[in-house]
């Protein structure tokens, strides 16, 4: 219970600082970012196995942001849990930092390169691979977008990740139903996702991606499904916790001004104090 | 003449060290045959990923599995590796800078015949473009081993470009210098020079020995790292000859020879001319006879030494 609560005050508070540095580096996709976060903060403080302290610790969870846009909420998240310190934050998207508009390898504790959508899925299978062959035990987790499914080579990993048997491998969709143009069932077709998924040999688990018990009970069922790769249907909500920017595709990378951005602090609870 | 392809020296270099490492993979995409690495297969089932005809998730994959220590070897057709896969090369080998050895086979007009879809004459272009990617084409199978003992022992990205047939040697054993970025003097002259590449060094040699019974002393420099290129050999050739002809199975734009050109024109402007594959799809037949048809043979070469050798004095 106190587990619970604790990452609930964890997500309001990486939510108030994804919207700080948004705020301030007048950059960012805030919409997504505020509709994965959850699942970024179950990952990092509860799900993995990692340490900060060590981040290229050999045997370490592995986890590749695939929607590599929503980069300052991982760029939050690896902050908050020590990998770098908070005040670089400030330096996101600015001259000379390292702090990318998609994940950048040079940050403690990213793993890899993304940004062009349709890679990380891939990545992660090869890595999952990787730790079988070695008889490691590490699990792998992958973040995609649902517009992000539109990519062919979503679908050559997906068969990969079944044809050897990937139970050491996460694949989560942050399902928030918009992307840059508008619904993405307006855009490209998706649904239905679960059938998809299932006809291509995974063990799919829908949960509510912005809500901390259902997100702990997917990787949980996770964790006990043996022989083939889960796949985390996360519905979301994109803009999740900021009433203007809910379910709105205009704040899939929008830029707030002052009085918008007051609104988003007030909305979550006040300014960022921690 | 020799039988043994490049891609079969690979196959034989890469058992000889997987007997000892467990991290070296293969990875193929249904090219297990053509890239001659079923005798891989067999003998280390455990050490091969099949992907099938999925070139980006192939490279993709590829990445994932240098990004948790193992070392990983890419062999599929040049002409999709480095097309149908060239972002996940960008992205994920390049950028990323994960340790993935990207084999391209049957580059060039290998597949001669099959026509525009399976020629490579545009991946030295492609591929160079791209910061953090070595490219080497090793000119006969000795060459091929000396890279592969070479290769297997670094940890940075690299493209590896083979023919698909045996070539003729260049060198009569392994006892011969091979640095990755240093290009090797083949015959000495100051006539001229032939900067050839892979397959054309043989060609160059040819040539150069050909214009040798008319008195002409042309240099042939062989080229097997494209990149990093090396400079110095290129700089020097143009500084004490009068003339540069470059050689490669590849376009003529944005190849090779204009890589060639542009360290000559910054640093010792002298006539160079790019014998290359023509920037059109190119006439049916095999590998030999799309050369001879496009002057890509010995006695082309000569004849366009001559020409240059003369305009040089015009």
């Amino acid at each position: 219970m106190n587990k619970i609560k604790e990452l609930e005050n964890k997500s309001k508070n990486l939510r108030k600082r994804i919207i700080d540095v948004c705020y301030k580096s007048k950059a960012g996709h805030v919409g997504g970012s505020l509709s994965g976060i959850d699942i970024l903060n179950v990952l990092y403080n509860h799900e993995m196995n990692i340490d900060a302290k060590n981040p290229n610790m050999e045997n370490r969870d592995r986890f590749i942001l695939s929607k590599g846009h929503i980069a300052e909420a991982l760029y939050v998240t690896l902050a908050d849990k020590g990998f770098f310190d908070k005040k670089e934050l400030d330096t996101f998207s600015s001259y000379q930092s390292r702090l990318i508009g998609h994940p950048n390898n040079k940050v403690p504790g990213i793993e890899m390169n993304t940004g062009s959508l349709g890679h990380g899925f891939s990545l992660a299978v090869g890595m999952a691979i990787g730790g079988k062959m070695g008889q490691k035990d590490f699990r792998v987790y992958v973040m995609m977008g649902d517009g992000e499914q539109a990519e062919g080579s979503i679908w050559e990993a997906a068969m990969a990740a079944s044809h050897y048997q990937l139970d050491n491998l996460v694949a989560i969709i942050d399902r928030n139903g918009l992307q840059i143009s508008g619904t993405t069932e307006e855009v490209m077709a998706l649904d239905n996702l679960r059938f998809k998924y299932e006809s291509f040999g995974f063990n799919v688990i829908e949960i509510d991606g912005n809500d901390i018990p259902s997100i702990l009970s997917g990787f949980k069922l996770a964790r006990k499904c043996k022989g083939k790769p889960t796949l985390l249907l996360a519905h979301t909500v994109k803009g999740k916790g900021v009433s203007f920017m809910e379910n709105n595709a205009s704040w899939h990378h929008g830029v707030m001004n002052e009085e918008q951005y007051q609104q988003a602090m007030d909305d979550l609870g006040g300014m960022c104090h921690e | 003449m020799n039988k043994i392809a490049n891609r079969t020296v690979i196959c034989d270099v890469l058992m000889k060290k997987a007997e000892h490492d467990q991290d070296i993979v293969v990875l193929t995409s249904d090219s297990r045959g053509s890239a001659s690495l079923a005798p891989f297969a067999n003998a280390y089932p455990k050490q091969i990923v099949e992907v099938g005809i999925a070139e980006q998730n192939l490279v993709g994959i590829a990445s994932g599995l240098a990004a948790v220590g193992k070392k990983p070897y890419v062999a599929s057709p040049a002409c999709f590796l480095t097309m149908r896969s060239i972002e996940q090369v960008k992205v994920d080998v390049a950028y990323s800078h994960t340790n993935v050895k990207l084999i391209g086979i049957s580059a060039g007009v290998s597949y001669g015949a099959l026509g525009m879809s399976h020629h490579s004459l545009q991946d030295i272009a492609v591929m160079s473009a791209i910061p953090n990617m070595r490219i080497v084409v090793p000119a006969d199978r000795f060459e091929t081993e000396k890279m592969m003992n070479l290769l297997v022992e670094d940890d940075e990205p690299c493209y590896i470009r083979v023919g698909r047939n045996p070539v003729e040697d260049i060198h009569e054993n392994l006892d011969f210098d091979f640095e990755i970025g240093k290009g090797i003097t083949l015959k000495e002259g100051n006539d001229g020079a032939f900067i050839a590449t892979g397959e054309m060094v043989k060609k160059a040699l040819d040539a150069a020995y050909l214009l040798e019974e008319e008195e002409i002393h042309v240099r042939v420099l062989n080229i097997h790292t494209i990149k990093p290129l090396d400079e110095e050999i290129i700089i020097k050739a143009a500084l004490e000859t009068k003339a540069i002809i470059t050689m490669e199975e590849h376009s003529g734009v944005n190849g090779f020879g204009t890589m060639v050109s542009k360290v000559v024109a910054e640093h010792a402007p002298c006539f160079v001319k790019v014998m290359a594959l023509p920037d059109s799809s190119l006439i049916t037949g095999n590998s030999q006879q799309v050369f001879d048809y496009y002057g890509l043979n010995a006695v082309g070469a000569a004849e366009q030494m001559k020409k240059l050798l003369v305009k040089k004095h015009a």
